[in-house]
């Protein structure tokens, strides 16, 4: 297990993803889920940047875990901002012509669609949100 | 990510290159509203792009209805995995995909 702990910010989605793809090039990752994870991870320390401590700036723990049989990945994403559950959010309707649609809801929706279990709690004051992803 | 232009009568074509994502999706939207005027054909060529997330999508999908009123707008050589993102988010009902 490895974690990086760091201020979440959007300008360290970079690192975070740095820090997240040392260890699946590490595993032999493949190259679509190492670019599905990148996605996760924008949708997710993104929002964690924009919302968890607005105005203010906090840190954000994400930590990385490998499983085996069958390989996968678990990320988990800690904050201790506002409590929000991204889950709890219906599913945006994909089916609206353009001029209808929506953007909000898209983010999370689509990492719930490549990942192959996400999970989130709230526990002791902080936010918990994991992800696993089969390798 | 990178943005290269052409223009080429009222046809615009723009590459762009690396990832499509909240740090670099404000940067291809400043670049795109200085040049949708006079435009009928908005060309987005993906081919070096590896991946977008959904700060990219809300791009496009501004985009898209920018180029309803005016014209058209094609994305072309898409990989695997945006094309897989434009169909799990019923984006391809909307944009047109070469």
């Amino acid at each position: 297990m490895k974690e990086l702990t760091i201020a979440a910010t959007v300008e360290n989605i970079e690192t975070v993803t740095n820090f997240v793809n040392e260890q699946l090039e590490a595993l032999d990752c493949p190259m679509k889920a190492q670019m599905q994870i990148a996605i996760a991870i924008d949708e997710l320390f993104g929002n964690i940047a924009h919302y968890a401590y607005n105005p203010d700036v906090g840190d954000a723990t994400v930590r990385v875990e490998v499983v085996k049989d069958p390989l996968a990945v678990v990320i988990t994403f800690i904050d201790k901002g506002v409590p929000y559950d991204p889950l709890a959010k219906a599913d945006p309707n994909i089916t609206l012509s353009a001029e209808e649609r929506e953007i909000g809801g898209l983010g999370i929706f689509m990492v719930k669609k490549t990942m192959d279990d996400i999970t989130y709690e709230y526990k002791d004051g902080q936010n918990i949100l994991k992800i696993k992803k089969q390798l | 990510m990178t943005i290269e232009k052409t223009l080429n009568g009222t046809e615009l074509t723009v590459v762009v290159s690396g990832k499509l994502d909240t740090t670099t999706a404000p940067e291809l939207e400043d670049s795109l509203k200085e040049s949708f005027e006079g435009i009928t054909r908005l060309v987005l060529n993906f081919e070096n792009l590896s991946y977008l997330s959904s700060a990219g999508l809300r791009v496009l999908l501004t985009s898209q209805k920018v180029m309803n009123k005016q014209g058209e707008m094609v994305i072309q050589n898409v990989n695997e995995t945006i094309n897989e993102i434009f169909e799990v988010t019923g984006f391809v009902d909307v944009l047109t995909i070469e």
